[in-house]
């Protein structure tokens, strides 16, 4: 049922539409990196690229000494995994399997190295299978502090930020220089700025923003320097208002747990269509991982310790200290208006998997619905999920007009 | 068919009780304390084995608990499954930690620990997160059921094989500036650091003890079976122990008794007697099946199999690889020994050490334990058994299992893999012995 007046959308701005997302889309399809790889063949000496795992990396440190950061959630469902499921046992999450089976095949020609970020222990120990496998590049373990104190868990985060910096300057061979790296924040903060402003078009007018559009929005900074990136977005969000897009009798739902292994495209699809307006969700979390900017007139480095500590979102990947994060997810809830809540983890995920109890019994003290579900990145089978996901849009629906 | 091989042995098996009666006598007591505790106003504090600060909380004047130890005495009390299964219905998936499971389950259940005493409820939950990551998401649970302060400890991953100044500087400050003010205020007195130190002593010379016994494992045969009786061993120094005069006097007594045993060139005991003939001597990467202990053991000593060196023994702390407690420099000493836990030691050092293992103690192969629901060990084993085999030439075995979740344990399905693991090392051997005696 539509809901407001349709009214059609101009040619251009359909077509302008259509080019943004076609370009996000060949970037998210290219999970062999070629075109990082094109990139470094324009001048091989000079370029540098090094991945991050999720879910959250300073990307400023990259960018500020020399080296492209290149963001990867790995392969989804477009590798064919073989060698990494000789390297890992069923019973563990499938993002390390298509990480090692892409850095053994196309990754290792275009990848100098990898962050890899203290979230979980899957991702620790993949941390030192890199190091076995490719000894001669950078495998940085990322250790994000726990304790949020700026004498003490800032002091050690601060020692780890100079310690990556000094790392990729030496593969980049550019001498550190403290302009480099606070221009970088200056593109960053102005990234996360475009990507908040996206995510709260969404909250007021999601029917403008599909959820697999935003999705491939935010997916495309995987490889993009941030101010293209940036550019992107901002022509998007000029744009979404003017697309003939009639909003519909869909339930505001709001995702949780998918912050690390992704779901596949076309599940992302399915749940929408099945009667759900994704309002929030944490797929792409590192994004919006630091929620207002970092200081652009302060030591670089200090400002990249002083804006995660203060200011970075609440996690799973991160201790909860005095505010528990269940009380953080109903008060997100809220704030965004959502009708109800997906626990959306991925199989075998620990950070998430083990939020879910105390998430689930917040909502329920809320009066907010829920819905659980697991996934792995490369799931084939939707029928069962959107089948899910529409009675959970149903009986919302219902609960909320009863 | 297996061969029954094991023997009884009167006098060991006397001995065997007299260190075993003193571990007892000491899980006894502080069961007590732990009963009484809140009578007698003594203040409770729940922390994890890996990166412990027991000599802390003991010069605090606390009592620590332990929940990874109560899972796995539900575990091996068949209580487990019970527990894992109440933790579901509250909303945990099959899919994680089966400890973390089992204890939420105790607790959902009436915090009956496994002894049927009913567990204090903690007065502070002290987080030391040191080589898993669960442990956050675990007290994160736990701290939605208790009205009681949670106080984070994080410990630096040794992602790169070495402890730098940074790291240690980061325990340090935490430990001074949360930890202990944080067991101060708990417990209404400031720590007395001479205390403190004066546990450390003791931590040492209980450490140089246990040094001593899991090496005497070098020997042929070797007098113990330092995993499935190892586990036995490092109870005291791996928990409520370390730093007390019991442990001291356990380690010693305990050492006596393997003295002993090599001057009578005896083989480890098992439950059922001394192990007449050590047939394969072998390194165990993993924690053991707790469930199913007796008859996973069984599977070894039915075949002569030793287990001569364990990573699982060394959870605790690397005591063996130089590690002791330092009374002159209390906190960075516990920042060391924090960091310097096996899970906390990236997949190349444990690699090194395992090789290391296979080396020094002449080992003939080694086996994985593959645990379903703990990433922390498992994954990246598979690549770790590769690089060993290449690496020493000696043959991996691979079997899975579970900690304290029955339902991932599979008698048949591990006794067929192992029994053919033994074949293969035997077929080995003799194809071995034929090249040296020339009739290949
Ligand atoms: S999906 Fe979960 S368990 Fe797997 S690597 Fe990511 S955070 Fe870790
Ligand atoms: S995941 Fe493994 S190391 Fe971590 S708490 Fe569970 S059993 Fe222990």
């Amino acid at each position: 049922m539509s809901k407001t007046m349709e009214r059609p959308s101009s040619q251009a701005a359909e077509a302008a539409h259509k080019e943004i997302i076609d370009s996000c889309q060949r970037i998210y399809y290219d999970v062999r990196l070629e075109a990082i790889a094109a990139w470094k063949k324009e001048d091989p000496a000079a370029r540098k690229a090094v991945a991050y795992l999720p879910v959250y990396a300073p990307r400023e440190i990259f960018v500020g000494s020399g080296v492209r950061p290149v963001a990867t959630f790995g392969g989804g469902d477009q590798v064919n995994v073989i060698r990494g499921d000789s390297f890992y046992q069923s019973y563990i999450c499938h993002l390390p399997r298509s990480v090692v089976e892409l850095g053994l095949s196309s990754w290792k020609d275009t990848l100098e190295g990898l962050v890899a970020p203290a979230i979980c222990d899957v991702i620790r120990n993949v941390s030192g299978v890199w190091k076995v496998l490719f000894p001669d590049k950078l495998t940085y373990f990322l250790d994000l502090p726990q304790n949020f104190q700026s004498k003490c868990g800032g002091k050690f985060y601060l020692s780890q930020l100079q310690e990556l910096a000094e790392h990729l300057s030496k593969m980049s061979g550019r001498k550190p220089d403290a302009d480099a790296y606070r221009e970088a924040i200056v593109s960053y903060n102005r990234n996360r700025r475009a990507v908040r402003a996206l995510a709260k078009m969404r909250v007021e007018n999601p029917h403008w923003v599909p959820a697999w559009e935003y999705y491939l929005l935010v997916r495309a900074g995987d490889q993009m320097d941030a101010d293209t990136h940036t550019d992107l977005i901002e022509k998007y969000i000029d744009l979404a208002g003017e697309l003939n897009r009639p909003e519909q009798d869909n339930a505001r739902i709001m995702v949780v747990g998918g912050f690390c292994e992704q779901p596949p495209l076309n599940l992302i699809r399915t749940i929408e269509r099945s009667g759900c307006y994704l309002v929030d969700d944490d797929f792409t979390l590192g994004y919006r991982f630091l929620e207002q900017d970092a200081d652009e007139n302060i030591d670089p480095f200090q400002s990249l310790v002083d804006v995660y500590l203060k200011h970075s979102t609440y996690s799973s990947v991160k201790y909860e200290g005095d505010t528990p994060k269940s009380k953080r997810l109903v008060e997100t809830a809220l704030a965004k208006r959502a009708d109800g809540v997906l626990l959306m983890s991925p199989s075998f995920c620990d950070p998430s998997l083990l939020d879910r109890p105390h998430f689930q019994k917040a909502l329920e003290d809320a009066g907010i619905p829920y819905s659980t579900l697991q996934y792995a990145e490369n799931l084939g089978q939707f029928a069962p999920i959107r089948e899910q996901t529409g009675t959970f849009a149903e009986a919302i629906k219902l609960w909320g007009e009863g | 068919m297996a061969e029954k091989i094991a023997q009884d042995g009167a006098n060991s098996s006397v001995q065997k009780d007299q260190s075993m009666e003193i571990q007892k006598r000491m899980l006894a007591a502080h069961a007590e304390k732990l009963w009484k505790a809140k009578e007698e106003g003594k203040k409770v504090v729940y922390t994890f084995v890996p990166g412990n600060l027991t000599e802390l909380i003991l010069a605090s004047g606390a009592l620590p608990v332990y929940p990874e130890i109560n899972a796995l005495q539900s575990g091996m009390r068949n209580l487990s499954a019970d527990y894992i299964q109440e933790a579901e219905r509250i909303g945990h998936s099959e899919d994680v930690c089966t400890y973390v499971k089992c204890d939420v389950g105790m607790m959902l259940k009436g915090n009956v620990g496994p002894t049927g005493v009913k567990l204090p409820e903690p007065d502070l939950l002290l987080l030391s997160y040191t080589g898993c990551f669960v442990f956050m998401k675990w007290f994160e649970n736990l701290k939605q059921h208790y009205n009681c302060p949670c106080v984070m400890l994080h410990v630096p991953y040794q992602a790169d094989g070495v402890v730098t100044d940074a790291m240690k500087q980061y325990v340090v400050d935490q430990i001074r500036d949360d930890v202990i003010p944080a067991l101060e205020k708990v417990t209404g007195k400031k720590i007395d650091m001479d205390e403190l130190r004066r546990r450390m002593q003791l931590s040492r010379q209980a450490e140089d003890d246990l040094v001593w016994t899991l090496q005497s494992a070098k020997r042929k045969p070797s007098p113990i079976d330092a995993y499935f009786v190892g586990v036995y061993y490092i109870g005291p120094l791996f928990s409520a122990f370390r730093g007390t005069e019991d442990a001291v006097e356990y380690y010693r007594a305990l050492r006596a008794e393997v003295e002993d045993r090599i001057k009578s060139n005896l083989g480890p005991m098992t439950p059922e007697g001394v192990l007449a003939k050590e047939r394969y001597r072998l390194v165990v990467e993993g924690p053991p099946n707790w469930t199913s202990f007796r008859d996973f053991w069984k599977i070894f000593y039915d075949e002569g199999a030793v287990v001569v060196a364990s990573s699982y023994t060394k959870v605790g702390g690397l005591y063996d690889r130089g590690f002791r407690h330092d009374p002159e420099h209390p906190l960075e000493s516990l920042a060391e020994y924090c960091m310097g836990c096996y899970t906390n030691l990236n997949i190349p050092s444990r690699i090194d050490l395992l090789e290391h293992y296979i080396r020094e103690y002449n080992a003939d192969g080694f086996i994985v334990n593959s645990i379903k629901s703990c990433n922390s060990f498992s994954a990246g084993q598979l690549l770790m058994m590769r690089e060993l085999e290449q690496r020493t030439g000696v043959p991996g075995g691979f079997i899975e299992s579970d900690l304290v979740d029955p339902r991932y344990y599979s008698q048949a399905n591990i006794k067929n893999r192992l029994e053919s693991y033994f074949q293969m090392l035997a077929q080995r051997r003799a194809a071995g012995s034929a090249v040296l005696h020339g009739v290949s």
